[in-house]
């Protein structure tokens, strides 16, 4: 089992739902305005731009970046208490009471995919009731990413279990698939035939990022065709 | 200013600032208690609230901690390792210079070895460390090295001063009881003396590998990673010159410090200025063969994401900081130790300033530039050390400086016994071991051949 995700880029619009949708789904901390001016705004699932060409001719692409999953992280090898680390289903997984807060993870990361709790996370009072209790709160100064919405293969896992069946493709989606408008991304095992992810990958448009670092991303990109 | 009717103690001069400490001394550790404890507060305030209160952000996630960090334990290396080096090779010229040396590793080692606790996010979890440690990490090769080598340069440090801790526990200094248990009941015994021989000479060969390999690890935790500007074979070697460089700058400050204050002009003679600053240059010329490799083959690469950080050190954002950098490392002490009319003490001074300086740079451009620019498509990251940052340095600095008067009011600076040794026995010695490897004399040259 190695769970992965394919983003379809000819599909995607660039909207943002998978970004808000991750945010709530994973209570990942508002910061104030002065804060995210200084560098610290906290997404586990960001929107990246690029721009191509010069300015009559611009072109915008824009894609969305969560955590990797990379199958040779960077990150977990220099942790220095085993605070990250690659479990047997290939998630890239942050343990929050164990991080010492180094930050030697997000050093290392090429995708720069990690946040860090500079302060002790706050939710304004409206937002409060909307926090996920499936989800832990992050403590101050510890680091934490995209955990492949975990706890919802928890979830799944159980289910199933309740259930007396496998886990079926489906029964585990992260919120960024979930909420998707235009179906851009998908989840699922790659290593399971039965699994969309598996022949998405093999497509000839499938692409990963920073390939040539050598740490096997488990998020594919497929590129856009003009 | 009274001067001592007759000196009682051969060696006077080393001796008078522990039995009678000037007014002045108690003005200046007041002065710098006051900044450590508000330094202290600073800290409690950052544990209190977080990291937040810091300048660092995303992607610079490591600032002046950790630039403090390498530069502190860097400071470090002047004392064990140029001490060890000079007592190996036997260099008669070193015996004031050594313990001066040897007590910035220990104190410098203490400040640097506590700065990655600083940067913890969670300070309060360090024991995980210990129980969850992974010795796969740079991190903790650093924690192993750093001990060893505080462990090793403080036995160092501390067992060439027992002799003297004798002496001024013979002469009945105040507090006693601390002389006569440091002293270890000393009573230069043929027999001690080669004991303490024999530890220092296992010590001397023992301390330079460690100090050797803490440098290195330390240029490991940036060079194992796969970053633009960090992944380089040429870091540890790099790393390990920077530190003996940034050290004998360090050694030459104080010894012109301490020559001033303490009128040791009898002891710290021109010579051993002349000396330590041909080394600075050496170290200086060195300096810039490698950070010349370490751009040059970063610059023929030209892989763009290479490129773009030495570009933001070469002409970015960072361009006055890299070139404030190779002006203080190399083009001043290149131009004011090379040239023997600068070659002064005012002249060593500045040379030896400006390289803390160069190399305290060196450090921040090579923590910085590499975290400020992502390889995908982010914005350029920003750093902009706070209040308390700026705090935590300039109280590293004084705890440094109230150490070392707190050294220096309690054990002579300069090596006492090593200094009479060197009076009364090397003289002889030197001539001995000279003979002993220069060319024997060949008959043509000597007229009289008496000896063959
Ligand atoms: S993308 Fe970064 S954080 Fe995620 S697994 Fe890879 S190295 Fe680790
Ligand atoms: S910040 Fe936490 S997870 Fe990252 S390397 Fe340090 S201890 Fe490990």
């Amino acid at each position: 089992m190695k769970w992965g995700m394919v983003i379809d880029l000819q599909k995607c619009t660039g909207c943002g739902e998978c970004v808000a949708a991750c945010k709530l789904e994973n209570n990942v901390a508002i910061v104030e305005p002065k804060e995210s001016e200084m560098g610290r705004t906290m997404l586990w699932m960001d929107m990246l731009t690029v721009y191509e060409g010069e300015y009559p001719r611009l072109r915008v692409r824009q894609f969305p970046r969560p955590c990797m999953h990379c199958d040779h992280p960077p990150c977990t090898k220099v942790c220095p208490v085993r605070a990250t680390y690659k479990n047997e289903e290939g998630i890239v997984a942050q343990i929050y009471p164990q991080c010492i807060g180094c930050r030697y993870c997000m050093a290392a990361c090429p995708y720069t995919v990690k946040s860090f709790n500079w302060y002790k996370p706050e939710w304004a009072p409206g937002i409060r009731e909307t926090v996920n209790p499936d989800v832990s709160v992050r403590q101050v100064g510890v680091v934490e990413k995209c955990t492949f919405c975990v706890h919802r293969l928890q979830k799944a896992k159980e289910q199933a279990k309740s259930e007396g069946r496998n886990l079926r493709e489906g029964d585990f989606q992260t919120a960024c698939a979930e909420s998707c408008p235009a179906g851009a991304i998908v989840f699922g095992d790659l290593e399971n035939t039965g699994h969309r992810v598996n022949s998405l990958s093999r497509s000839p448009r499938a692409t990963r990022l920073l390939e040539d670092l050598g740490t096997e991303p488990k998020v594919i990109y497929l590129k856009e065709v003009d | 200013m009274e001067k001592a009717p007759a000196a009682p103690h051969p060696e006077y001069d080393l001796l008078r600032p522990i039995e009678n400490p000037g007014k002045s001394f108690y003005y200046i550790v007041a002065v710098l208690l006051a900044i450590i404890l508000y330094t202290g507060y600073v800290y409690i305030r950052q544990v209190y609230y977080g990291l937040g209160v810091t300048g660092m952000a995303q992607p610079v996630t490591w600032g002046f901690y950790i630039i403090n960090f390498v530069f502190f334990i860097g400071i470090s290396h002047a004392g064990t390792l140029i001490s060890a080096i000079l007592r190996l090779s036997k260099a008669e010229w070193r015996r004031p210079i050594t313990r001066m040396a040897e007590v910035i590793t220990a104190i410098v080692l203490a400040i640097g070895g506590l700065h990655p606790i600083i940067d913890l996010g969670r300070p309060d979890r360090m024991t995980h460390l210990f129980y969850n440690g992974r010795l796969q990490s740079p991190l903790l090769w650093d924690i192993v090295s750093i001990t060893a080598y505080f462990t090793a340069s403080t036995v160092y440090l501390y067992i060439p001063m027992i002799p003297d801790i004798a002496i001024l526990r013979d002469r009945g200094v105040k507090p006693r009881w601390l002389y006569e248990f440091l002293s270890w009941s000393w009573q230069g015994t043929e027999q001690q003396h080669k004991v303490l021989d024999r530890a220092m000479n296992i010590l001397m060969v023992v301390v330079i590998p460690i100090a050797v390999s803490v440098h290195t690890i330390i240029s490991y935790i940036f060079a194992m990673t796969v970053q633009p500007g960090w992944h380089s074979t040429i870091f540890g070697p790099y790393f390990v010159v920077g530190a003996i460089f940034s050290g004998i700058a360090a050694i030459l400050v104080l010894m012109i410090v301490f020559r001033k204050v303490f009128h040791l002009e009898r002891y710290l003679k021109l010579i051993h200025f002349n000396y330590l600053s041909v080394l600075l240059l050496i170290m200086s010329l060195l300096w810039f063969y490698f950070t010349f490799s370490e751009y040059l083959t970063g610059f023929y690469g030209h892989e763009p994401n290479e490129m773009r950080v030495f570009m933001y050190k070469f002409s970015g954002a960072f361009a006055p900081y890299f070139w404030t950098m190779v002006t203080c490392n190399f083009l001043l002490p290149l131009i004011l130790l090379s040239n023997r009319k600068t070659r002064t003490i005012p002249g060593i001074l500045i040379a030896s300033i400006s390289v803390i300086i160069g190399m305290w740079l060196e450090r921040l451009i090579i923590v910085v530039p590499s975290l400020a620019n992502p390889r995908l498509p982010y914005p350029t990251g920003i750093y902009i050390p706070t209040h308390t940052e700026w705090m935590l340095f300039l109280g590293g600095v004084s705890v440094f400086i109230l150490g070392y008067m707190m050294f220096a009011r309690f054990f002579p600076v300069i090596s006492v016994w090593e200094i009479q040794e060197g009076r009364h026995e090397s003289a002889k010695t030197v001539t001995e071991r000279i003979s002993s490897y220069m060319p024997d004399p060949q008959p043509r040259y000597t007229g009289s051949m008496e000896n063959e």
